[in-house]
């Protein structure tokens, strides 16, 4: 895929309402490819449900999921073209990296195209000497390349991400943020980034949204949120993160 | 291959080793012992005899009888055992319970449970006869229902455990990598729980292909019909000792080739 690729990405456009333990989480926003959109906030605020949502994982109480102006509502997850990386990953146990990577391709293809397919992303993402392990065989950091490099094999029109650095060590964070933030360059379609750290955020995107208690406080920059911060949380946070 | 790094090798004291040497011993000698003073010589002859032959057809077919009853209601219930887990904690725990029961019961007491619930004055043989004239205990049919009651637990938590490690979560990243549903259950689902309902297939044939209590209480000792491997290794004993070493042979036999089928699968979702 190249650079020339992203200009052609679609948009992504939400506006959703879901209900989780009975409280209801609202956001509406829209995502230019190649502008990331983070989505801040507290644990338990309703950010994972709404990318779950968004996914096709969790039912819409209203409102509708557009890419490219073209309405997903009512498609099942497999038909929705949107990649998901999940907080703990959830690589699949009994699959090499090999064929964890070839997973999306092998759903509609042989096996030999699927790995052929997936041989480019094993060096792309460093993970050619592991192509053979298994996912309890492999670290954090490791993981977390091969679940990125899984979602994006499926050539998915949206790329979102749950807290992707929450499973990892602190020692690599940094190393695993710049390295992250290179590949959504590279992939450069629309996409969603989770998280409770602003740090995570910057690393990838300035455009942001707060979520706190299912609703959005505050959206704008992350210069514009510390300069301005709309709630006591966004201004803790914020401050927090300054040194 | 050194993924993770070595823990140092903790010294062992000396008590420590003695005792566990010990135990070891304790596990490995009997086998031994049997293995020394079994008539090799008369093997042949003795396998091929008339009722070693009949009992090792009636334990073979009573044994995969009930395996195969065992998968077709086990799994049904390891499903519902798994999904227990959101349930209210007592109904969760009596569950639980219930299945664990026959593993910890003397097999004689299921013999006898069985023979009052299914015997001609039992609370289901009773009526069971006055309906259609069927009675249970001391047939082929009473061999394979005392093998399912000890054995079944086995498959249960063996396919439970599988079923937990294949959690609804790795479906729906599936799910989200284009497979439907059908794909979801061929490449994710059936792979992650296929070694264990294997796995729980074979310790639950083990169990029931050495079960003597349960099944000699409410099956009986009737050649050809209820007297199965142990039974008739035990009988033999009194009579013909080198007959009842080559049965007990036969079913170490067997015991040794499952246990090197299954070698690190004894607890499923570990290493598939």
């Amino acid at each position: 895929m190249t650079a020339g690729d992203a200009a052609r990405r679609p948009a992504l456009h939400a506006d959703v309402r879901v209900v989780r333990g009975g409280s209801p989480i609202t956001a509406a926003f829209d995502v230019a490819p190649g502008r990331p959109l983070a989505i801040i906030g507290p644990n338990g605020a309703g950010k994972s449900s709404v990318l779950a949502a968004l996914a096709g994982l969790l039912p819409l109480a209203a409102g509708t999921v557009r890419i490219g102006g073209r309405s997903v509502d009512g498609l099942p997850p497999e038909h929705r073209r949107i990649g998901l990386v999940f907080q703990d990953y959830v690589l699949f146990p009994h699959l090499t990296v090999l064929d964890n990577i070839a997973f999306a391709v092998r759903m509609r293809a042989s096996r030999t195209t699927a790995r052929t397919a997936a041989e480019p992303w094993l060096d792309r993402y460093g993970l050619t000497a592991l192509a053979h392990r298994r996912p309890g065989e492999l670290s954090g950091g490791q993981a977390q390349r091969v679940a990125l490099a899984r979602a994006l094999a499926a050539e998915p029109d949206v790329l979102l991400l749950d807290e992707p650095m929450s499973a990892l060590d602190v020692e690599v964070r940094a190393e695993m943020r710049a390295e992250l933030a290179s590949h959504v360059r590279e992939f450069g379609g629309a996409t969603v980034l989770v998280t409770h750290s602003p740090a995570d955020a910057a690393a990838l995107t300035d455009s942001a949204l707060v979520l706190e208690s299912g609703r959005v406080t505050q959206r704008g920059t992350l210069a514009e949120l510390r300069a301005n911060p709309a709630t006591p949380y966004v201004e803790r946070l914020l401050e927090a993160s300054s040194d | 291959m050194g993924r993770r790094t070595a823990e140092p090798a903790a010294r062992l004291s000396w008590p420590v080793a003695v005792l566990a040497v010990t135990a070891l011993a304790f596990l490995v000698l009997p086998i031994v012992g049997l293995i020394a003073r079994a008539p090799w010589g008369e093997l042949p002859e003795l396998l091929v005899r008339a009722p070693v032959l009949e009992a090792l057809v009636l334990s073979f077919g009573t044994a995969l009888g009930s395996t195969a009853i065992c998968l077709v209601f086990g799994v049904p219930l390891a499903t519902l055992l798994a999904r227990a887990g959101g349930w209210r904690a007592l109904p969760r725990r009596l569950l639980r319970a219930a299945v664990t029961v026959p593993l910890v019961l003397p097999p004689v007491v299921g013999g006898i449970a069985l023979l009052l619930l299914l015997g001609r004055r039992g609370l289901v043989g009773a009526p069971l006869e006055a309906a259609f004239g069927v009675t249970v205990p001391f047939t082929t049919g009473a061999v394979v229902i005392a093998q399912v009651f000890v054995a079944l637990p086995f498959l249960v938590f063996a396919v439970e455990g599988a079923l937990r490690s294949a959690n609804r979560r790795t479906e729906l990243a599936a799910a989200t990598l284009g497979a439907s549903r059908w794909q979801v259950f061929r490449f994710v689902t059936l792979p992650l729980v296929a070694p264990g309902v294997a796995a729980g297939a074979v310790l639950c044939f083990t169990r029931a292909l050495g079960e003597f209590g349960a099944t000699i209480t409410f099956a009986g000792s009737l050649p050809g019909v209820t007297r199965t491997l142990p039974i008739a290794s035990y009988l033999a004993m009194q009579s013909d000792p080198d007959e009842a070493v080559a049965l007990a042979l036969l079913l170490l036999a067997v015991s040794l080739v499952v246990l090197l089928s299954l070698r690190d699968r004894w607890v499923p979702g570990v290493r598939a």
